[in-house]
C-alpha cells in the first residue's frame, strides 16, 4: 500500500533521514519507534508532504506522492494525525470533524458526510455526547479520538499516527490503542504509527522499524523487536528477565 | 506443502523492497557495531546511506574467510556476547575454526528457515526424522534438528558413525526421513545390503542431504539404494548453516530463501557479476542476523543461477547443485572451466559414466584439452561408427557447456582407476 525508498530529509546542515526504506501493506499496523530526534516525526510528515525530501521516493498503492503538495496527497488518500492533535480548539467537535471532509466536501455530498459523521461517532460514542461541545473543552484522550475521527473523515488508505498516547494517563493510553486496533479490525484501515511507547505500540503492530538518528537499524514482526535486547534496553525502559 | 507461503512465494517486487529494508538496515547495524566492515567501508568511502537499490550492494566490499579468521574468535561479532545464546564454529580442516554466533532471534528465524526447507523436502510432523549428521560445533546437525522440531517431526538425534546402530535405529523406530552427508547415505546403503536388509524392512521416504557436493548420478545411487526420495539443501556456517536454499520435490534446482539473504554469483577471477546460467561464486550477505551479519560473503562454491519460474510456486530463485569450489577451477585457453561440468555433461549422455578425467597439455602457445570419458561396456562392443557418433555428441554437448572445444576419447573405466580413494580429475601437463 504505502512505500518509502530512500528518503532524505535535511534541516539546513542536518541530515534528519538518511536513505529510508519502509513498507506497509494493505490493513497492516506498523509502528515506527525510535527515540526523541531520531526522525520519526520527520518521516511522517516527509510521506504526509509537509516537509519536502531531498531524495528519495513515497508511492501509495504504486503511484508516486513524493513531490505532491500536502492538499493533493489527503486526496490521494494518506491522512496525517499529528502529533499534539492540532484540533481546532474554538470549534465544536462536529466542526472539527467536518472539516475533515473539506476537500470532498459540497451540497450534494453533504448527507454522505454527514453519515460518516454519524459512523465517527459510533466508533468514538464519547464524542457523541459531546458534538456540540468547543474542542478545547475535551479531556486529552477525546481530543486525541477527535484528531483520529478528523482524519478519517478524509477518507483515507493509510492513516499516520503521530505519538497518539502523547500525554495521556495511563488508562487513557490503553483506551487509545484499543480503538487503534479496532480500526484495523473493524475498518480495514492501514496504520502507520509512531510511538514513544514502544511497548504499547508493538503490542498492537504486526511489523516495526527501529530509526536510530535518522537510520533504520532494525526492522522486523514485532514480537522480534520486542525479544530484541537493544530494543529493550533503549526503548522498552528494562530487560527481560529469561 | 509450504511453511510460510506468503514468505515462500512473494511477489518479486514486494520481496525486493523487503530486501532493500533489510540490507538497509544491516549495514546501518554493522557499521555501528563491528569495526571491521566500518574501517572496510571508510576505505572504500562508502556510507550505509549510500546503498539505495539492490544493485549498488555490488559497490560493498567482500568478505572472506580469511577475514573471519583474522578476527577470530568474536571480531565480527555485531552484538554484545551476553546477547549470543549460541555458538558454533566451521571445521578447521584449513586452518584456524571460525566461530559464528546466534541471538535468541537468530535461532528462532534459522530454525523457521530450515523449516521451510524441510517441509519443501516431503517432510511434515508426522515424520520420524533421523539427523545423522554430526552433532557438536557444526551447523549441519543442530540446524536440521531445530528446524525439523519446529515443523513438528519425531527428531532422532543420532549423530554419525555407528552405522549398524544407525540401521537398527531406522528399523527400530520406523524412521521416515533420513538427514546425512550424500557418501553417507551410499555407505548406509551398501551397509544395508552387507547386512541382507531388504529397503522393504525400512520406513524410509525421504532423503534430505547437504553439507558436500554430489550428483545426479549419486542422487539416484542413493534413492534406489535407499528407496526414498532424495533432495539436496544447501548452507554454511559462516553465513548461518543449513537453511540458505534447498530442494523443493520438483527437483529443479535449490530455492533461496531470499528475504533473508542477498544472492549474487560472480566471477572469481573479476569479480563482477554473471548472467543467470553461467557458473561463478556465490556471495551472499545476510538480511536479518543479529549476532553474526555477513556483507558479501564469498562462498568460494561454484553454482549458476536458473532461471524461470519454479512449477512449486515459490519465488525464491533457484540455484544449481554445488558444480565444484572455486579453488577446483581450471583455466583453458582463457575459458574458466570446471570438472563438475563435465561430469553434468557426461551425466546425460547415456552409455557413459561419471567418470572421466580431463588432461590439459600446451602444445606451443594453445592450450589442449582432452576429456578421458569411461565408456559403458556395451559400448565397445558396437561399431566403430557408433563410438565416433556418441565422442561427437560428447564433444558438441561439451563446446556447448564449456564454450570451448575439447578433445573427447572413450576408455574403459580401468584404465582411469589407478588412484588410491578420490578419482584424480584433473591432469595439468603445462609447465605455467
Amino acid at each position: 500500500m504505502l512505500r518509502v525508498k530512500n528518503l532524505q530529509v535535511y534541516y539546513g546542515m542536518i541530515h534528519a533521514l538518511r536513505s529510508v526504506s519502509l513498507h506497509v501493506k494493505e490493513k497492516e499496523v506498523v509502528a515506527l519507534i525510535g527515540a526523541n530526534g531520531a526522525g520519526k516525526t520527520t518521516l511522517l510528515s516527509a510521506v504526509s508532504g509537509v516537509v519536502r525530501a531531498s531524495s528519495g521516493e513515497v508511492t501509495l498503492g504504486g503511484k508516486a506522492i513524493t513531490r505532491e503538495r500536502p492538499d493533493r496527497i489527503v486526496r490521494d488518500g494518506i491522512a496525517h494525525v499529528p502529533e499534539g492533535r492540532h484540533i481546532f480548539k474554538p470549534l465544536s467537535v462536529e466542526d472539527n470533524l467536518l472539516l475533515g471532509a473539506y476537500h470532498r466536501y459540497s451540497l450534494a455530498k453533504r448527507s454522505a458526510v454527514r453519515h460518516e459523521i454519524d459512523g465517527i461517532f459510533s466508533l468514538f460514542p464519547v464524542l457523541a455526547d459531546r458534538r456540540k461541545q468547543v474542542a478545547g473543552t475535551l479531556s486529552g484522550g477525546e481530543q486525541q479520538m477527535l484528531a483520529i475521527g478528523r482524519a478519517l473523515l478524509s477518507a483515507p488508505k493509510v492513516l499516520l499516527l503521530d505519538e497518539p498516547s502523547m500525554g495521556l494517563a495511563p488508562k487513557v493510553v490503553k483506551e487509545i490503542f484499543g480503538h487503534i486496533s479496532k480500526l484495523r479490525a473493524e475498518r480495514g484501515m492501514t496504520i502507520l504509527l509512531v510511538e514513544q511507547n514502544a511497548r504499547g505500540a508493538l503490542a498492537i503492530a504486526d511489523r516495526g522499524y527501529v530509526l536510530e538518528t535518522g537510520k533504520v537499524v532494525l526492522q522486523g514482526p514485532s514480537e522480534d523487536l520486542l525479544a530484541n535486547r537493544d530494543v529493550q534496553r533503549a526503548y522498552l525502559g528494562r530487560e527481560r528477565e529469561d | 506443502m509450504y511453511w510460510e507461503p506468503d514468505k515462500e512465494c512473494m511477489d518479486r517486487e514486494e520481496l525486493e523492497q523487503l530486501q532493500l529494508e533489510r540490507l538497509q538496515s544491516t549495514l546501518n547495524r554493522v557499521c555501528a557495531h563491528v569495526p571491521f566492515y566500518r574501517r572496510k567501508f571508510d576505505e572504500l568511502g562508502i556510507a550505509p546511506e549510500d546503498v539505495q537499490s539492490l544493485s549498488d550492494a555490488a559497490r560493498l566490499p567482500f568478505t572472506m574467510k580469511s577475514d573471519l579468521r583474522d578476527n577470530y574468535p568474536y571480531g565480527m561479532f555485531a552484538v554484545p556476547l551476553r546477547e549470543v545464546v549460541r555458538v558454533h564454529a566451521s571445521s578447521g580442516t584449513t586452518g584456524m575454526a571460525t566461530v559464528v554466533g546466534y541471538t535468541r532471534n537468530d535461532l528462532k528465524n534459522w530454525s523457521n528457515l530450515v523449516a521451510r526447507i524441510i517441509t519443501m523436502a516431503g517432510v511434515t510432523k508426522d515424520d520420524v526424522i533421523q539427523v545423522s549428521f554430526g552433532y557438536g560445533m557444526f551447523t549441519g546437525a543442530l540446524g536440521l534438528h531445530y528446524g525439523a522440531e519446529r515443523v513438528g517431526a519425531s527428531v532422532i538425534p543420532a549423530s554419525s558413525g555407528n552405522t549398524a546402530r544407525q540401521i537398527q535405529f531406522m528399523r527400530d523406530f520406523k524412521s521416515t526421513a533420513l538427514v546425512a552427508t550424500p557418501s553417507y547415505a551410499l555407505l548406509l546403503g551398501d551397509t544395508l545390503r552387507e547386512m541382507g536388509i531388504p529397503v522393504s524392512a525400512l520406513s524410509l521416504k525421504w532423503g534430505l542431504f547437504g553439507s558436500e557436493p554430489w550428483s545426479e548420478a549419486m542422487r539416484k545411487e542413493i534413492e534406489s539404494k535407499l528407496g526414498i526420495v532424495a533432495t539436496d539443501n544447501y548452507g554454511l556456517s559462516e553465513v548461518m548453516g543449513p537453511g540458505i536454499s534447498g530442494e523443493c520435490l520438483e527437483r529443479n534446482g535449490l530455492h533461496f530463501n531470499e528475504d533473508h539473504f542477498l544472492v549474487e554469483v560472480v566471477d572469481p577471477e573479476t569479480l563482477a557479476p554473471v548472467p543467470d546460467g553461467e557458473v561463478g561464486e556465490l556471495v551472499l550477505t545476510s538480511l536479518t542476523k543479529e549476532a553474526f551479519p555477513v556483507i558479501r560473503y564469498r562462498t568460494r562454491d561454484l553454482v549458476r543461477m536458473l532461471s524461470g519460474e519454479c512449477p512449486c510456486g515459490r519465488t525464491g530463485r533457484r540455484m544449481s547443485r554445488v558444480l565444484g569450489r572455486t579453488d577446483d577451477m581450471l583455466i583453458i585457453r582463457g575459458v574458466n572451466v570446471y570438472p563438475l561440468q563435465i561430469e553434468h555433461v557426461l551425466m546425460e549422455i547415456e552409455g557413459t559414466e561419471p567418470y572421466y578425467q580431463i588432461v590439459v597439455d600446451r602444445k606451443g602457445a594453445m592450450d589442449e584439452a582432452t576429456v578421458l570419458v569411461a565408456a559403458g561396456e556395451s559400448i565397445f562392443f558396437d561399431t566403430m561408427r557408433k563410438q565416433k557418433e556418441m565422442v561427437d555428441r560428447i564433444r558438441a554437448k561439451l563446446r556447448q557447456e564449456l564454450g570451448i572445444t575439447v578433445e573427447v576419447k572413450l576408455v574403459e573405466r580401468k584404465s582411469l582407476q589407478q588412484f588410491e580413494g578420490k578419482a584424480k580429475r584433473v591432469v595439468d601437463n603445462r609447465k605455467l
